[in-house]
């Protein structure tokens, strides 16, 4: 099989390491050579942030390069944005509708883009587009928000559900995983 | 159920398989000091009961107490970032000398891309200087077999052993297999010429060094870390790292390959045989050209640095260019999206501090930790960051210099981490050689940029179980310094009040800001504030604190509820009452 890549993008503490080991622990269970590369340290802080996640008979670099991703899932719209470039011909976007302004924004050194959505559709882009914020909250907490976005992305992988709810129990500490199973469910409706 | 072949691979971080593989080496003491990109391998090292898991003060005392260890006859292990080796670099040196008693690696992680770090030093310089064998795993399936086998090597050579990681490879998951524990132990026996580094000894034991690293070289000949994959003989690439990752992506068959697991001492024999058997040579390592020089000083024909860049990470797309392959390319937005820096987060303590300092014109010299963060706009704050412990050293000798000139309007700022690491000795100094110099530890009860590591400070140990703490007031008064006090980074009047009467003052004094990291799991956190948009004029002096949670919206200013911790900061600087509970 032809090496797949997906990557995780998204702005510092939002949560896309517990989202890239959800995915990890999925590829792993079907049997696939995987490499996820995160990112620790500064740009933790509110920084942009990427994980790339590939898998297939064999990966080779743990990262992703322009032109190279199958799928991008993005936490924030400035973020779906910053990567629409990697992705590949025929790739997917499943963002957040969610927006965080940076710091360039908040000083008045630059401006937040208009329309991001509507643009990357008119590149061609598949782009599915939630409100993963307001689900989250929905079932309790704005922390949920990955999870929400992993239900979405579930429906556009060619994984059974099953699968999917192994993973969310191994990842996801026992005092949060009914939440999570709400959240990840909402994902799966939107 | 999965079989159980499938359950015994797990999807492991490099340095979680560089962790795995000390557990399996039988390694009974680590010491390390936490940096990024080194800091998991001592905590996931930590899980286990059997390893004796402890963060020390710096990396200079890391290293000498794993040297300990190793000669009371127990494996051991220190870690570090490329950076933290130069801390370290004293017993390194001389304990290439010594020599180990039972085996003793040293792990060092580069951060090429500068991703969290102040250079991108190579740390290949330190094991040729050291004269140390180094090795260096791409994967983590490597990262835990190496590990092993470095400590073979160790006991083998009778050296400590460097193995470096670099961010790709500490920082990436792949497949491992996990095997047993096994624990090998030695005995002491004293040993003085050995072990005593005076002259009379060192003189003795410095050709053992050179004698070890011929038969270093021998053994990187044949070693099973050294490995010739033959494909294509148009092209033949030496690579290590994660660069024979890129390599093999780009290239996969098509050329064939000299991949190094050993990158000091570098083969010989080895790396001409490959030369005759393709018909150009090319070497891709990332940072400085060593293995390339050690190739041209062996009289063949090679090219590398030429084609790649000394600066910055490589990728596939950069290997695949600079060797004349075309890349895959995206298509971007035509807008301009803008640059998402990191910034300190919402009620961040830290915040409050540097308002003050700026709204005071201060001339703020800074240290390695969260805090260089402010020195980011729009606080922009911090003027000079060097390294761990170099604000104390510089704020002196740039008072002794300006005098009055200075004086009364500059600062060391450093962390409570920071400070044990390394700011103690430069306090003494100002105490001691009396510079008319103020200094702010930042106590925010964690050593924060690397992920919550407890310190000398924080009256906890590595495991989380108690331990003593050091009194930053009670040490820096027995430093010498008389005037010491302790402000709340959230009560900026207070804080302002501490740092212009510290200011004025004829002599040394320490200001102790001490508020925990608003990250920290049992800090509890106020609700959320709002602005109350018929308070708000617009004037957007929250604004000037940075705070990630407050922006402009319709014209007014605008909390972000999913950031906010209630701080309450930006509500003391509003002239306006406009932000609210």
């Amino acid at each position: 099989m032809e090496t797949k890549s997906v990557m995780i993008v998204g702005v510092g503490g939002q949560g896309s390491l517990l989202a890239s080991r959800i995915l990890g622990n999925v590829l792993l269970s079907q049997g696939f050579a995987v490499k996820v590369s995160e990112v620790h340290g500064m740009s933790q802080r509110g920084g942009s942030v990427v994980t790339y996640v590939k898998y297939g008979d064999t990966v080779c670099s743990p990262t992703v390069e322009k032109g190279e991703a199958d799928v991008i899932i993005s936490f924030e719209l400035l973020e779906a944005a910053r990567w629409a470039g990697y992705l590949k011909k025929g790739g997917k976007i499943v963002t957040s509708t969610q927006t965080l302004d940076p710091m360039p924004v908040i000083t008045g050194a630059a401006s937040y883009p208009e329309g991001i959505v509507e643009k990357l559709k008119g590149m061609g882009i598949d782009v599915t587009a939630v409100d993963a914020l307001a689900l989250a909250e929905s079932v309790g907490s704005a922390k949920a928000s990955n999870v929400v976005l992993m239900g979405v992305v579930s429906k556009k992988m060619d994984f059974d559900e099953s699968v999917w709810q192994d993973a969310l129990n191994a990842c996801v500490p026992e005092k949060f995983i009914e939440m999570n199973r709400k959240a990840f469910a909402l994902g799966r409706e939107a | 159920m999965e079989n159980t072949e499938k359950a015994d691979r797990q999807l492991m971080l490099g340095n979680k398989a560089v962790a795995r593989g000390l557990y399996e080496a039988g390694v009974c003491f680590i010491s390390s000091y936490p940096g990024t990109p080194s800091t998991e391998i001592t905590e996931e090292a930590a899980k286990y009961d059997e390893i004796y898991c402890e963060w020390a003060p710096n990396e200079k005392v890391a290293m000498e107490s794993a040297f300990g260890a190793s000669l009371a006859g127990r494996r051991s292990f220190c870690g570090q970032k490329h950076v933290g080796l130069n801390v370290a670099a004293d017993p390194l040196f001389t304990m290439s000398y010594t020599g180990v008693n039972a085996g003793m690696v040293i792990g060092v992680a580069d951060d090429a891309g500068m991703h969290s770090s102040q250079n991108e030093q190579d740390s290949r310089h330190h094991a040729i200087a050291a004269k140390v064998p180094m090795i260096e795993p791409s994967d983590s399936a490597e990262a835990l077999e190496y590990t092993k086998l470095a400590y073979e090597i160790s006991e083998q050579f009778d050296t400590p052993v460097l193995l470096k990681m670099c961010t790709r490879v500490a920082h990436s998951q792949s497949v491992v297999t996990p095997g047993e524990r096994n624990v090998p132990v030695k005995t002491y026996e004293k040993n003085i010429v050995k072990y005593v580094m005076m002259p009379v000894n060192a003189l003795k034991r410095h050709p053992i060094v050179e004698e070890r690293t011929r038969k270093l070289v021998e053994y990187a000949e044949t070693s099973p870390l050294n490995r010739v994959e033959m494909g294509g003989t148009e092209m033949g690439i030496i690579t290590a790292s994660t660069s024979y990752q890129y390599v093999k992506e780009v290239f996969g068959d098509t050329v064939s390959v000299l991949k190094l697991g050993m990158t000091n001492p570098l083969p010989e024999k080895l790396i001409r045989d490959f030369a005759a058997k393709v018909d150009k040579l090319v070497v891709v390592e990332e940072l400085d050209p060593i293995i390339e020089n050690h190739v041209k000083q062996l009289g063949l024909e090679v090219s590398g640095k030429d084609k790649l860049p000394m600066i910055y990470e490589f990728s596939q797309n950069l290997v695949a260019e600079a060797l004349g392959k075309k890349a895959p390319s995206g298509i971007a937005l035509d807008d301009v999206i803008p640059a998402r820096p990191p910034v300190m987060c919402a009620g961040c303590p830290h915040r409050g501090m540097f308002y003050t300092l700026k709204n005071n014109k201060c001339t703020v010299l800074g240290d390695i930790g969260c805090y260089t963060l402010g020195a980011v706009a729009p606080l922009g704050a911090i003027e000079m960051t060097l390294c761990m412990g170099a604000s104390i050293g510089a704020v002196h000798g740039f008072n002794k210099m300006l005098g009055r000139e200075s004086e009364g309007k500059t600062v060391a700022v450093i962390g409570d981490s920071t400070f044990m690491h390394s700011g103690m000795t430069g306090l003494a100094n100002v105490a001691y050689n009396q510079s008319n110099s103020t200094v702010i530890i930042l106590d925010n009860s964690i050593t924060g940029m690397t992920g919550h590591q407890q310190n000398p400070t924080t009256g906890k140990n590595l495991k989380g179980d108690p331990a003593a703490a050091v009194d930053l007031v009670a040490l820096c008064h027995a430093i010498g310094i008389k005037r010491v006090r302790v402000a709340d980074p959230y009560h900026l009047a207070e804080m302002e009040q501490a740092i212009t009467e510290e200011l004025a003052v004829d002599e040394p004094s320490v200001i102790i800001s001490r508020r925990p990291c608003a990250l920290l799991k049992y800090v509890k956190h106020n609700p959320p504030l709002k602005v109350d948009s018929d308070k708000c004029r617009s004037c957007k002096m929250c604004l000037k604190l940075g705070c990630p949670a407050i922006s402009m919206k319709n014209g007014k200013a605008c909390i972000d509820h999913t950031q906010c911790v209630g701080c309450g900061i930006c509500g003391e600087i509003c002239k306006f009452g406009a932000i609210v509970k």
